[in-house]
């Protein structure tokens, strides 16, 4: 019967020592609290500079993490959201759940303007067909994919954001020839998974010539595998971006210790560790300092992407033309 | 069939005490998401599609599953060979693997890329298209055709060797042992299997995705998800929930109604005793069947291993340690499973009409685990913060689902040691424990390690709900090992595929075993 009470002992112990630091709990997506996500390293960095404790939590992926704030509604531990992008901002803004963040960031290197009261971009990235450089015929746009024998693998929207950023890029680039451009692709399709890593493990299986993924995928390959084998296809279109944000929580106890993150989140010391763990673009990080490799990666002419309310707007009717377009 | 009301005892109430709190742990979780939710919820427009293709296809993979299972039991139960219980034991592992890995292994033989188109194109044949209704059908065959396997397996098992000896004595041919034994035994044990599969597949959701090819295969399980996630429709869940309910309440009457008890009769447990009416056809059949079942089975089984292997000792100490919490894991569900499972048995196994009682408890395979976990979460938040709480619930949840798989392993051997041994006991006036003791349990050890086997594999290899509620630092194996795809670390994920099918294949094994260690003579 000793060791309950030790444990016990140890925990109030425990309980004591973390009670002098101040508690800051952010939520954010399973993949970026892994061991090989940004979350360890961006813990340590921030607490050798808050006198705080930083506690993550994870929660699926950015459409879970979103549902599960809603689930807990004002009565959320949480004090920062971190892994939302710009097709969920518009659901979460409506929440009335997130504080305006008043922060004025200062050198962000997105390839667009920035302007958003509630939310600041941590990264960001192209979406892209990724292919082996062997694959012969590289289609240059959506049209040319449709009409060649290519095959991919894509995500669902209905339970993916990389599956619902492609149906964004085909609404942002065609809009109302959306529903003709998947017609033509469903014979390209060779399948449609739940989630990202099902899509890119089949494609490296071999089920597919190409997989949507990001254009930064193939430095994940160049630098830690040393395999220069994977390239993405630059479209003609533009390439619909993904753009993951963070916000304070409107009823946060830590008001100025989740500034103070936000604001730390936009620096060197947050951004240099996303490149090789998120294997995304940092989004205030100068090109120069990115790490060898992601200079060989293809730069999208133009870049895409629709207003949050313009996204949350065209989302229902957009899945519903792709659902109609694939079923057959 | 019992033919008078006989008493229930302290250890029938505890069976129906459990009962009932499995089945609100189903409810509760149900009710809580649907207190939650904007009145009155409502159904989408892909809804009832998603219905009709979950029915459909769930519908098919278990007849195709059980169908496909009986001349594999049937070689199984006649055949005496080397390597036959590693046989028995390797071709249940794609049931106890998680799907993905599952469906890589399927894909690597079955896929454009795999090993069957190869040898297709090189043979000058044209290819075969896998994606589609065949493929879910295909998959889903392949996850459960070893469950049914060894539910039939078990029924052969049961019969006397007493029983085959009177058999060969007058003469029997295989044609009266069809009649005589093969088709009372199948009317007590197809029902309940094929209700177990055809309730396993219909919440199916990345295998019908994923072989399916597209949106035209969403399933309910899909739309509960989406309703959850892209449309946060907390009613729309509950009501696909509901519907969840009602296919499992609806198929367990069916399938329960259609159950005739096996009347085998009572034996001395002596050894197995060769077949008569044997013929150089039936061997071939057999041999054939094996055959065709270990290839079927085993090869996208070769092909996981072959790809992981390699990887397997650089696998990160994050990953090691998760295993070690998965394993004590599955070791607490188990334990937690066995003892709701052995009450239930017993009860069911007294009743009459007892297919209310154990459909209740299959609801837990029934009912969608992102309800059942989103409920169970919002019911403990009012109380305290349920992250700290992940993986003790996961274990719960994970012994609640692994429940319906012990029940069948244990009711069809409950009934017939109650109308044996039991009434022999009773006859001598021994009772409670004592009759438990000596006359119920020794002829309850096998399926109950076989049971506990599958309830601990399950709980190994399943994701369950701790991706729900997960924290840095609790990961379980099934979660590391999709962090690890997640993050593109492909070959790391392999080498931790294999480690989960060891450890899976090796937890099923120790409990499998362990039931039959007093059965030497079998």
């Amino acid at each position: 019967m000793k060791h309950p009470i030790i444990a016990a002992g140890l925990s109030v112990i425990a309980g004591a020592a973390s009670a002098q630091a101040p508690v800051l709990t952010v939520y954010t997506y399973d993949s970026f609290v892994s061991d090989w996500g940004p979350g360890p390293a961006v813990e340590a960095a921030f607490e050798a500079q808050c006198a705080c404790d930083l506690q993550f939590v994870g929660a699926g992926d950015g459409a879970a993490l979103l549902a599960r704030l809603r689930l807990e509604g004002a009565s959320t531990d949480a004090d920062v959201v971190l892994g939302l992008d710009t097709n969920l901002t518009a659901a979460a803004r409506e929440t009335g759940l997130f504080a305006p963040h008043g922060i004025a960031p200062e050198g962000l290197t997105l390839p667009i303007a920035w302007d958003d009261a509630e939310f600041l971009p941590f990264d960001w990235g192209y979406f892209a067909f990724v292919h082996d450089v062997a694959l012969a015929d590289v289609p240059g746009d959506f049209e040319a994919l449709a009409a060649s024998d290519v095959s991919i693998v894509i995500q669902d929207p209905r339970s993916s954001t990389p599956g619902l950023g492609l149906l964004m890029w085909i609404e942002a680039a065609y809009g109302d020839r959306a529903g003709e451009i998947w017609e033509g692709l469903a014979d390209n399709i060779v399948t449609v998974t739940p989630g990202w890593s099902e899509a890119y493990g089949l494609f490296l299986e071999g089920e597919a010539d190409m997989v949507l993924s990001y254009t930064t995928s193939p430095a994940y390959h160049l630098i830690a595998e040393e395999d220069p084998s994977k390239t993405a296809a630059p479209f003609a279109e533009g390439h619909y971006m993904q753009v993951e944000v963070a916000g304070i929580v409107a009823g946060t106890d830590q008001p100025d210790l989740a500034r103070q993150f936000l604001a730390f989140m936009l620096s060197p010391g947050f951004q240099e560790v996303i490149p090789t763990t998120n294997w995304m673009y940092p989004a205030a990080l100068s090109p120069d300092a990115l790490p060898e490799g992601f200079g060989t990666l293809i730069q999208p002419a133009q870049a895409l992407l629709l207003s949050p309310e313009d996204a949350a707007a065209r989302r229902d009717a957009a899945v519903a033309t792709w659902q109609r377009a694939l079923a057959r | 069939m019992a033919t008078r009301a006989r008493p229930l005892t302290a250890m029938h109430w505890t069976g129906a005490a459990f009962a009932a709190l499995v089945a609100l742990s189903v409810l509760g979780p149900l009710g809580a998401v649907m207190a939650r939710a904007d009145w009155p919820p409502a159904l989408g427009p892909g809804d009832w599609a998603a219905i009709r293709f979950t029915l459909l296809q769930a519908a098919l993979s278990a007849a195709l599953s059980v169908t496909l299972a009986i001349p594999v039991a049937r070689a199984l139960a006649r055949r005496r060979f080397a390597g036959r219980r590693l046989l028995v034991t390797l071709m249940g592992a794609p049931f106890l693997l998680p799907v993905i890995v599952a469906v890589l292994g399927l894909l690597a033989v079955f896929g454009r890329a795999g090993w069957l188109n190869d040898a297709l194109a090189a043979l000058g044949l044209g290819r075969i298209d896998v994606y589609g209704l065949q493929g879910v059908v295909l998959a889903h065959v392949f996850l459960n055709l070893p469950l049914a396997v060894r539910l039939i397996l078990q029924g052969w098992q049961a019969i006397p060797a007493e029983r085959v000896r009177l058999a060969t004595s007058l003469g029997f041919t295989s044609v009266d042992m069809r009649r005589q034994f093969e088709r009372p035994l199948l009317r007590a044990v197809l029902p309940g299997a094929a209700l177990l599969i055809f309730l396993i597949c219909t919440t199916s959701f990345a295998v019908a995705l994923i072989l399916g090819g597209g949106p035209a295969s969403t399933t309910v399980e899909l739309a509960i998800y989406q309703a959850f996630r892209f449309d946060f429709d907390l009613g729309r869940a509950a009501l696909l929930g509901l519907i969840q309910v009602a296919i499992c309440l609806g198929a367990g009457a069916l399938a329960f109604g259609a159950i005739r008890r096996q009347e085998v009769g009572a034996g001395l447990d002596r050894p197995p005793l060769p077949w008569p009416g044997d013929t150089p056809i039936a061997r071939l059949g057999d041999a054939a069947a094996l055959i065709a079942a270990a290839l079927f089975l085993l090869l996208p089984l070769v092909a996981v291993l072959l790809k992981g292997l390699p990887a397997l000792p650089g696998l990160p100490p994050v990953v090691w340690e998760a295993a070690l919490r998965s394993v004590l894991l599955a070791l607490a569900s188990t334990a937690l499973a066995v003892g709701l499972a052995l009450p239930i048995a017993l009860l069911v196994a007294r009743l009459r009409r007892p297919g209310l009682v154990e459909a209740l408890a299959f609801l837990t395979i029934a009912v969608s685990s992102l309800v059942i976990g989103t409920g169970l979460f919002l019911l403990i938040r009012p109380f305290g913060n349920p992250v700290p709480l992940a993986l003790p619930v996961t274990g719960l949840v994970n012994a609640l689902v692994a429940l319906p798989f012990l029940l069948r392993a244990l009711v069809p051997a409950a009934l017939q040691a109650d109308a044996t041994q039991g009434k022999l006991a009773e006859a001598l006036g021994m009772t409670g424990a004592a009759r438990l003791r000596h006359a119920i349990l020794p002829r309850l050890a096998r399926p109950l390690g076989f049971g506990a086997g599958l309830a601990a594999a399950f709980s190994m290899g399943d994701l369950g709900v701790i991706a729900l509620f997960s924290t840095p630092g609790q990961g379980t194996l099934p979660l590391e090992m999709y962090r690890l795809m997640g993050s593109y670390r492909t070959d790391d994920a392999q080498g931790a595929a294999v480690l989960l099918m060891g450890l899976t294949l090796a937890l099923f094994w120790v409990f499998d075993r362990g039931g039959r260690l007093d059965a030497a003579t079998r």
